[in-house]
C-alpha cells in the first residue's frame, strides 16, 4: 500500500514541477507552426483577427480601443494580451502576433534578432505616459529628483532609510526604503532603469519585483514604507504621487497627462505598437484608426497623452 | 484437426478482444511514464544544454553569485545563488511546520482515533490536499501579509516566513497520508504484544509503531520536500519575489520556479535567457528526482523489513 501510492505521487510529482516548462515551450512551439508571418489570420466567414500582445501599462488602452473598433469594422476583431513588453516582442520575433504593443523601444539586441528570423519591424507611436512614483498615502514626502531615485533603486544607491531623506513615514517603524520594482521583461522596467539609473546602471537587487503595474500599486497602497513606480493611468486614491525634478535647480513637476504632453514631466516616455513589416490591409486600417481623433481621445480617456495634443475630445 | 479448429474459433469471442485491448492498454499505461519522464528529460536538456555549453555560463558565477541579471543590456549575469537559497530556506521553514504537524496529525489517525472520527479525518485530510496552490498564494498575500506586518512590526509581509508556513500547510496533508499509509502498515500483531505486555496506548505509538515505520515516515518528509521544491504558484505570490540572501525569515526570497514561471513566457525562444531558465530548471529536476528517489529507496527498506 505504501509503495503503491508514493511512487504513484513520484510521477505525479515530477509532471507537476515541469508541467510548466513544457506547457510554455509546446504551445508557444505550436503557435509558430500556424502563423509564421505573423499575418492576420482569416477564417472561413472572412472575419479578420489581429493578435495584439505585449505590455502591461498598455492592455487597458488596447483592450478599450479593440473594443471600440468592434462597432467600426464588425468583421474584424482584435485579440488584446498583456505580460509586459518584452512578451510582446518575443510574441512579434517568434510570429505569433501582428501588432506588439511596448512601453520601451525595441532594444539594438532585440532589433538583431528580428532581422536573423527575417522580420523588418516597425515602430508606430501611439500615446505617451508619464511613468510616475508611487508612495504610501501616509508618506509625507512631497517631492523628489531623479538622482535620489537613482541612489534608492540603483546599485550602489546610497539612500537605504526613509530618514536619510529626512523624512519619518508613519507606520513604518523600521525606517527602511522598501523597494518595489518590476519583473526584468518589463517595458517599464527597461524604461525607468534606462532613464532613471542611467546606460551604465543596474538595479539594487532586493526589490520585490512585481508581475504587473496593478500589482505594484496595490502593494505600495498596502506597505508604508514602500516606494514604486508605475503607468501614470494606474493612480488610484490609495497611493501618493509626488512631483519629480531633474537635478536640484528644476522645477518640481507633478506627472499627469498635461505635463506629459508638454514633455515638462522628466520620465514621461512614448508608447509603442510594433509591427512586422510596414502595415497592409486591415491592420493598416486599424492603426490609422488608432491615429485618428476617435482612437487618440480614447487613450487620453484612459489616462496617457495622446501623439497630437490638439485632439479635441467631446 | 477438426477439434483445434473449434476450440481456437471459441477462443477469440468479444470478450477475448477486450481482455486483450485491456492488457494491451493497461501496457501502455505502464510504460508511458516511462515514455514521458525520459521525454521531459531530453527536452529541457536539449533546451538548456546550449546555455552550459556556451560562452555565457560559468560554473562558478551560477552557484556562487547571486546577481540574476538575464535582460541586462550592458554585462547580463546569471547568478542562481540568491535564487537557490531562497528555495532551500522557503522548503526547509516550511517542512519545519510541515513535519510536526503531519506527523502528529498521522499517529493521532492511526494509532489513537477511531470509528467516524477517524474517517472524517482522513476524508478532510485528502481534502486539504486538494486546495489549488494559487488558492493558497491569495491567502499568502492578502491574510498572511497584513499578518505579518501587524504582528512581527516587518515593512513588508511577503517573506521567508510568509512562504514556508503557506507551503508547510500545502504538503502537510500529502505528508499526513504518507505517514499514515506508514503507520498502517505496522502489522497489528506488534502492537498486540506489546499491549499484551501491558504497554499503555502511547508507548505502543512511541516505542512500537513509530521506529517499525520509521522509513516510511522518513520517505513521507522527503516527499513533502519534494513537493516544496517544486511549488511555484504560491511561493510566487507569498515570497516577495526579490533577488536576495536572506538573514532572516522576514526577508523577501526568490524561488527557482517562481523565476521561471515568472520569465520563461517573456524570453524569445532560443535566447541566452531563454536557455538559462531551462539550466534552471534542469537543476530542480536533478534535484527533485533525488529527492525522490531517496524516498523511494526508504519505502523499499521498510518493505523489506
Amino acid at each position: 500500500m505504501t509503495m503503491k501510492r508514493s511512487s504513484h505521487l513520484f510521477h505525479l510529482h515530477l509532471g507537476l514541477v515541469f508541467a510548466i516548462l513544457l506547457g510554455s515551450g509546446c504551445a508557444r512551439s505550436d503557435r509558430d507552426a500556424g502563423g509564421k508571418d505573423g499575418a492576420a489570420v482569416a477564417s472561413k466567414s472572412s472575419r479578420v483577427v489581429l493578435q495584439n500582445k505585449g505590455s502591461d501599462t498598455l492592455v487597458n488602452v488596447a483592450q478599450a480601443w479593440a473594443d471600440a473598433y468592434r462597432d467600426v469594422k464588425p468583421g474584424v476583431a482584435v485579440a488584446v494580451t498583456g505580460g509586459g513588453s518584452g512578451t510582446g516582442i518575443s510574441a512579434l520575433l517568434n510570429g505569433t502576433v501582428d501588432i506588439a504593443n511596448s512601453s520601451r523601444a525595441m532594444k539594438e539586441r532585440e532589433m538583431e534578432m528580428a532581422r536573423s528570423k527575417g522580420i523588418e519591424p516597425i515602430e508606430h507611436v501611439a500615446g505617451f505616459d508619464a511613468l510616475a512614483v508611487y508612495l504610501h498615502p501616509g508618506n509625507p514626502l512631497a517631492e523628489m529628483s531623479i538622482e535620489q531615485l537613482k541612489a534608492i533603486y540603483g546599485e550602489g544607491g546610497s539612500l537605504e532609510r526613509w530618514s536619510q531623506l529626512g523624512v519619518e513615514v508613519p507606520g513604518c517603524s523600521s525606517d527602511e526604503i522598501v523597494r518595489i520594482s518590476r519583473q526584468n521583461n518589463s517595458g517599464t522596467y527597461a524604461y525607468f532603469k534606462k532613464t532613471v539609473l542611467g546606460k551604465q546602471g543596474e538595479y539594487k537587487l532586493g526589490s520585490r519585483d512585481m508581475h504587473g503595474s496593478k500589482d505594484v500599486v496595490e502593494l505600495v497602497a498596502a506597505t508604508p514604507c514602500a516606494i514604486g513606480y508605475s503607468g501614470l493611468a494606474y493612480a488610484n486614491d490609495h497611493i501618493k504621487m509626488p512631483c519629480i525634478k531633474n537635478g536640484t535647480e528644476a522645477a518640481c513637476v507633478a506627472p499627469s497627462v498635461e505635463t506629459a504632453i508638454d514633455r515638462s514631466y522628466p520620465i514621461a516616455r512614448p508608447l509603442f505598437l510594433y509591427t512586422s513589416g510596414q502595415p497592409t490591409g486591415a491592420l493598416k486600417e486599424y492603426l490609422d484608426w488608432i491615429l485618428s481623433d476617435v482612437g487618440q481621445c480614447l487613450i487620453l480617456k484612459k489616462g496617457y497623452a495622446p501623439v497630437k495634443p490638439a485632439a479635441d475630445c467631446a | 484437426m477438426e477439434v483445434s479448429k473449434v476450440k481456437l474459433a471459441d477462443r477469440r469471442t468479444a470478450n477475448w478482444w477486450i481482455d486483450k485491448a485491456v492488457a494491451v492498454l493497461v501496457f501502455v499505461g505502464g510504460f508511458s511514464a516511462v515514455v514521458l519522464i525520459l521525454g521531459i528529460f531530453l527536452f529541457i536538456t536539449r533546451e538548456g544544454v546550449g546555455f552550459l555549453v556556451g560562452d555565457e555560463f560559468d560554473l562558478v558565477e551560477f552557484f556562487g553569485s547571486p546577481k540574476w541579471r538575464p535582460t541586462s543590456d550592458n554585462n547580463p549575469t546569471y547568478g542562481a545563488l540568491a535564487l537557490i537559497v531562497g528555495t532551500a530556506s522557503v522548503t526547509g521553514l516550511a517542512m519545519l511546520v510541515a513535519v510536526p504537524f503531519s506527523l502528529g496529525a498521522a499517529i493521532y489517525i492511526s494509532e489513537f482515533a477511531t470509528g467516524r472520527t477517524k474517517e472524517l479525518l482522513k476524508v478532510l485530510v485528502e481534502l486539504l490536499a486538494a486546495i489549488p496552490s494559487v488558492v493558497w498564494g491569495f491567502i499568502g498575500l492578502s491574510i498572511m501579509n497584513p499578518l505579518i506586518i501587524e504582528l512581527f512590526d516587518v515593512p513588508i509581509g511577503l517573506n521567508v516566513l510568509n512562504s514556508g508556513v503557506i507551503l508547510g500547510l500545502m504538503a502537510a496533508p500529502i505528508m499526513t497520508t504518507l505517514a499514515e499509509d506508514a503507520l498502517k502498515a505496522v502489522p497489528d500483531s506488534y502492537r498486540e504484544a506489546a499491549e499484551a505486555m501491558g504497554a499503555t496506548r502511547w508507548q505502543v505509538s512511541f516505542r512500537v509503531a513509530l521506529p517499525a515505520a520509521r522509513h516510511g515516515l522518513v520517505a513521507a518528509i522527503l516527499l513533502g520536500v519534494g513537493r516544496g521544491f517544486g511549488e511555484t504558484m504560491a511561493v510566487l505570490m507569498a515570497s516577495g519575489h526579490s533577488i536576495n540572501l536572506p538573514s532572516s525569515p522576514f526577508d523577501s526570497v526568490r524561488a527557482l520556479t517562481a523565476t521561471i514561471a515568472a520569465e520563461l513566457g517573456e524570453t524569445a525562444v532560443g535566447s541566452d535567457h531563454y536557455q538559462a531558465l531551462f539550466t534552471l530548471g534542469i537543476l530542480l529536476f536533478v534535484v527533485t528526482f533525488a529527492i525522490n528517489l531517496a524516498a523511494d529507496v526508504f519505502v523499499r527498506r521498510s518493505d523489506r523489513a
